[in-house]
């Protein structure tokens, strides 16, 4: 692997993102916009808003990172740059470790901006450190990139890429715990909310939250949701074709 | 004696249940313009996939530079053009440039220089998605000459130009050959035909003939390259 070409694919793809402020904006201003409506919405039930909003700093992350990186690489498939790169000495490890680095730093600067308008602004509190927070919310930037790449096979057009996101990210939003506890739930839903990865990334930013000790319960949260970033990533890398039909 | 740059033995590929190379075999030497022409849904596109090695293939054998297509060791020695520009619209030419130069692991000083022979230093400050088709036809060459391969596979490169600047084109393509570079460019125009050293034919993914721009003249008694091609292609569909 040569860090010449990974730096040089995620300097291009960070290059591609700055003629776009556009999107820059978007994507730092609207998780903290839509925080800001949480907040108000449960104004009076201070405590909701204290459950559900740092978990919520994960999720954001996920959903933008998932829809910025899925119709990137669409793109990349159908203007033919994806088949001019794997003919040249770029290795796909090469191009997925920059598209990696470049989202992982632009999920690091929208993780800490919103956590500065969650923690400064709204004055979410967090149990244990909200660098720990930042960490963990990056972490679901890259999960949620790695399923953007993969998911981005299935697509042919940037129409069908979109609605990947309801099909593939809503499920787990709506099983993952935030909205009802998972204990709640019906058994055959729990079961279900037992196979998505952002269950366990919910429950790991929870924990972070608002459980004074960690305990064995928050490393096997992280530890799932890095297997399945890591999972995500290799199916991806297969559906790079060198040689297509 | 030395071994042809392309050599293709029983080549078939099929695509969506239909054959669009049928058993063709074929060799290409070095230091020459080889033209490769035909109707549209000929097969020259799939021909050329295969040869740079991103075309899955049922059956036969492609060898470029007495490699297997698609080696590894072929990456930086064999360049490819796509028949629709493959480049970065959001990017600059310079950035675009730029970025293959990276990736190719050539001097930094040859994106300047390929920018300068396709003619682009005017725009090369300018975003892609900006230029014009043929503006971006030639920011997508330009990043298939950076690494100065052994073997160039363009297709359709001169689609959009205008004759000055397919002239120029042809002339610098007639001096990389001279050069001793390995050149197969697919055209439909027929009066680019005539600058190619030697034509390949290719219809219904078989080759219909493999002579000079001279001898298809002669072989078919037609006032021009034009006339002589309709008249292969008719001929053969009526026999």
């Amino acid at each position: 692997m040569s860090p010449g070409r990974t730096a040089a694919t995620a300097s291009r793809v960070l290059s591609q993102l700055r003629r776009d402020p556009r999107t820059l904006v978007l994507l730092l201003a609207v998780p903290c916009g839509l925080m800001i409506l949480v907040d108000q919405l449960f104004a009076g039930r201070e405590q909701v808003f204290q459950s559900v909003g740092v978990p919520m700093l994960g999720i954001f992350p996920l959903t933008s990172m998932f829809l910025v990186t899925s119709i990137t690489m669409l793109r990349e498939r159908t203007t033919g740059t994806l088949e001019r790169l794997l003919t040249t000495p770029l290795t796909k490890l090469e191009l997925l470790a920059g598209y990696g680095i470049a989202f992982a730093l632009v999920a690091v600067v929208q993780a800490i901006v919103v956590s500065l308008v969650g923690f400064g602004l709204l004055g979410l509190e967090s149990v244990h450190s909200q660098l720990l927070i930042v960490g963990l919310a990056v972490a679901n930037a890259i999960l949620g990139m790695s399923f953007g790449l993969f998911v981005s096979a299935f697509a042919q057009t940037e129409f069908q890429a979109v609605q990947f996101m309801p099909a593939f990210v809503l499920p787990q939003i709506l099983l993952c715990g935030l909205i009802v506890d998972r204990d709640q739930m019906a058994t055959w839903l729990q079961w279900i909310s037992a196979a998505l990865p952002l269950t366990y990334a919910f429950d790991a930013l929870d924990r972070a939250a608002h459980e004074p000790s960690l305990g064995p319960r928050f490393y096997a949260d992280v530890a799932v949701v890095l297997g399945a970033m890591l999972l995500a990533l290799v199916l991806g890398a297969a559906t790079l074709r060198r040689r297509t039909p | 004696m030395v071994a042809p740059t392309i050599e293709i033995g029983g080549l078939h590929v099929v695509r969506g249940g239909v054959t669009v190379i049928d058993e063709l075999s074929l060799a290409v030497e070095g230091g020459v313009v080889t033209g490769l022409l035909g109707p549209s849904g000929s097969g020259k596109s799939t021909l050329m996939r295969a040869i740079v090695g991103v075309q899955i293939v049922a059956a036969g054998e492609v060898r470029v530079l007495g490699l297997p297509a698609g080696d590894p060791d072929l990456r930086r020695r064999v360049g490819y053009v796509t028949q629709a520009p493959s480049v970065y619209a959001d990017l600059s030419v310079r950035e675009n440039l730029a970025y293959f130069t990276r990736v190719l692991g050539v001097a930094r000083t040859r994106s300047d220089q390929v920018i300068e022979r396709v003619g682009l230093s005017d725009s090369a400050g300018r975003l892609v998605g900006r230029l014009s088709g043929g503006q971006k036809a030639r920011v997508s060459l330009a990043a298939a000459l950076l690494g100065e391969p052994e073997v160039l596979i363009l297709d359709e490169p001169t689609v959009g130009l205008d004759p000055v600047l397919r002239r120029d084109l042809w002339d610098f393509f007639h001096e990389l050959a001279a050069g001793g570079t390995t050149l197969l460019v697919s055209s439909h125009v027929m009066d680019e035909a005539a600058r190619c050293e030697r034509l390949l034919l290719l219809r219904e993914g078989g080759i219909l003939a493999d002579l000079t721009p001279a001898a298809l003249l002669e072989r078919t008694g037609a006032p021009d390259l034009d006339a002589a091609f309709l008249k292969l292609v008719e001929g053969c569909a009526t026999r």
